[in-house]
């Protein structure tokens, strides 16, 4: 281990991660955030809060998720072994439900009848709307305008589930204007309500507190990796958008320095286009709801347009955590396009059996990439943090009957 | 090095030697139009107002209601930022050397342009104040040290769930005046309950030794007037913007002037 990483302590008391994260917002909302630290920090301390999450996460998630040798594709590909974390698994199809039961479990504590999110493609406001109804809680979810009539069917969903879907017009309609709103609402009604954050952004201690929640998952693979092959891996790889699902499966690696952490985000039509999401590969460091980090900005330092074919990654900033271990080195961060994502998306599909979320599937791709250029005994663990069923028409429109056609059946076919 | 804020001082002082107070108005640059802004400031002027307060366009105005977030969209549409807002400045000063004028906007245009270069452009174009939204008291430490060096004002805002404690922790920073935001929720929001905010603005002037204004809510002459009775400044904000909604470019300036003075002879009545 190294000693520069081993005594990792971030974020310090005032939510700083080096530069980067605080509590950037007006002074409207601070009495609210002090009252969410003090609570959460108790939480904590409250062994029956701590076994009460525990035994959701096991009895309501299925945790833990199982670790899968993706072996077809290693051999197929040639070099180092990809290994995948299934959170794709989980109940409601991704890692977002270890947070919002964390959330919403905190939500009860505090006596807050009724629950706040915002959302992308609608993943976070599904699992928000899941535990509202599992724990009896108002639910409203602000969804940009342009993500309501793309994602119709997550949608119903939330409806199902008994939530109030709120479009969002303002803005550019996206996940950064539904946050906004969001955070209107809260300060609007901070003492009937609780706002569950679905990424590790935000003001503290949303990014500490988010990635407490989701770190279940890089605690589960530090054990689960020496059963399966009697060490830890060579490399973690997760995609980052907000960054949730990737500071849930690095953090309990932060310490491992020889095990690179590996951020892959959502490089859209290429980083020289500018049509991308790639806040850490390209963007330059502001401040944005509530913390300061790595941020797509004009030189006027208005926050820009972004893009990305899995509307999960679809965000202009990206958790503070993901900035400083940036600038550390500690963990690296690579751009991956969107039809590099694809390719990944329908390779893993037919020779895995498994449609990974296109979120995920970036981190797939680049696990792709890395794989050949190593050697069989060195091993990638992919966090796949959710699975690919909400993307079918996404995929549908862009790819129509165009399907991978794996070497295993090129070979049959030209031998036909 | 000038005290801070010193043309915001002398407007409280004549004030408060006149037995009046304070009227703020808030206007964003750019809205409706760039070239719209300086006349409108020149009539605010004429119309009464003691300070101006100046929006800087931003692309997410968290803590603003739809109102102002409007106008801050048409001055994005226009591609207007910090440096056309310090331009304006420049230009009010040209012939006007009196009236303060305070930014208020949201950190990011201000660190995207760097803290000490926004600093110098800021004296340089004869700005007095600025409020920064989402820089409260224990993120802006550099901000304050800048401006205090520079004779600027920075302004802290206070609202109805700020605890003793944190009346404290603004009381020590805050230079020129208080903004108290007289309602939870954002900008444009609701109506506000007078003697509910006099309870408040009684905790506050406990601890904070200048004046304390009140913004958020304030949508009529006979609640400014009651606001004035209770605080030191009333703030106008959203019920502009939605005068200039409604106007057309020929008449957006007198009916702003006509509405702020409608302002004025009810608080001075």
């Amino acid at each position: 281990m190294n000693k520069r990483f081993e005594a990792y302590s971030f974020p310090d008391a005032a939510g700083h991660f080096g530069p980067y994260g605080g509590t950037f917002v007006a002074e409207t909302l601070q009495a609210a955030l002090l009252e969410l630290n003090l609570e959460y920090a108790k939480a904590q301390a409250d062994p029956a809060f701590i076994t009460e999450f525990q035994r959701e996460l096991k009895h309501y998630v299925g945790r833990p998720s199982p670790i899968y040798h993706a072996k077809r594709l290693s051999d197929e590909l040639g070099g180092a072994q990809i290994y995948l974390k299934r959170e794709d698994l989980n109940h409601t199809g991704a890692h977002k439900i270890n947070n919002t039961i964390g959330q919403a479990l905190l939500a009860r504590r505090m006596g807050k009848p009724r629950v706040i999110a915002e959302t992308g493609a609608g993943q976070h406001g599904v699992a928000s709307a899941t535990v509202a109804a599992r724990y009896g809680l108002d639910c409203v979810v602000y969804m940009g305008i342009d993500d309501v009539r793309r994602q119709a069917q997550n949608v119903y969903r939330m409806k199902l589930l008994g939530a109030t879907v709120v479009p969002v017009e303002s803005g550019s309609r996206t996940l950064k204007d539904a946050l906004n709103e969001a955070m209107r609402d809260w300060v609007t009604n901070v003492e009937s309500t609780f706002y569950i954050i679905g990424t590790v952004a935000g003001p503290h201690p949303y990014p500490m507190m988010v990635r407490d929640f989701n770190s279940v998952v890089g605690k589960e693979c530090l054990t689960q990796m020496p059963e399966m092959i009697g060490r830890q891996p060579d490399a973690v790889l997760a995609c980052v958008g907000g960054g949730s699902n990737a500071m849930g499966i690095f953090f309990d690696y932060i310490p491992h320095d020889n095990v690179r952490l590996i951020g892959c985000e959502a490089g859209g039509e290429g980083v020289a286009t500018g049509k991308h999401s790639a806040s850490l590969t390209a963007g330059t460091p502001g401040v944005l709801h509530g913390n300061r980090t790595y941020l797509l900005q004009d030189a006027n330092g208005q926050i820009i347009d972004t893009h990305s074919v899995s509307a999960g990654l679809d965000y202009p900033g990206v958790g503070p955590e993901h900035a400083w271990l940036k600038d550390s080195g500690r963990a690296e961060y690579v751009a991956v396009n969107d039809d590099e994502a694809l390719a990944a998306f329908h390779r893993l599909c037919r020779t895995e059996g498994i449609i990974p979320a296109l979120e995920s599937s970036h981190a797939v791709a680049e696990a792709m990439k890395m794989a050949p250029t190593m050697s069989k005994d060195q091993v990638l663990l992919v966090n796949l943090s959710g699975r690919g069923d909400k993307d079918m028409a996404t995929v549908a429109e862009r790819s129509g009957l165009q399907f991978f056609c794996r070497p295993s059946c090129q070979a049959a076919a030209e031998s036909r | 090095m000038a005290r801070a804020g010193s043309r915001i001082e002398a407007a409280f002082a004549r004030l408060a030697a006149e037995h009046r107070k304070a009227l703020i108005p808030f206007i964003t640059v750019g809205d409706p139009t760039l070239a719209t802004t300086l006349p409108l400031m020149h009539e605010l002027v004429k119309a009464g107002v003691d300070i101006i307060e100046l929006g800087v366009p931003f692309s997410d105005p968290m803590a603003d209601g739809p109102v102002i977030q409007r106008a801050s969209e048409r001055a994005l549409k226009q591609g207007v930022g910090l440096n056309d807002v310090l331009v304006c400045v420049t230009q009010f000063r040209t012939t006007n050397q009196t009236t303060p004028v305070v930014l208020m906007g949201y950190a990011n245009p201000i660190e995207r342009m760097g803290l000490e270069v926004f600093a110098d452009a800021a004296v340089a174009a004869g700005v007095d104040g600025v409020l920064v939204v989402d820089y409260p008291p224990e993120e802006s430490a550099a901000l304050l040290a800048a401006m205090d060096s520079r004779g600027i004002a920075t302004i802290y805002l206070l609202s109805p769930t700020s605890s003793t404690e944190r009346i404290k922790l603004v009381a020590m920073a805050a230079r020129g005046y208080v903004y108290y935001v007289s309602l939870k929720g954002v900008t444009g929001a609701g109506n506000i309950d007078t003697q509910e905010v006099g309870r408040k603005i009684a905790e506050i002037k406990a601890e904070v030794n200048i004046p304390v204004g009140v913004g958020f809510g304030i949508r009529d002459g006979a609640t400014a007037r009651l606001v004035s009775e209770v605080a030191d400044a009333v703030v106008i904000g959203s019920r502009i913007i939605q005068e200039i909604e409604s106007s057309t470019p020929d008449n957006v300036v007198a009916n702003v002037g006509k509405l702020v003075g409608g302002f004025r002879s009810a608080m001075d009545a």
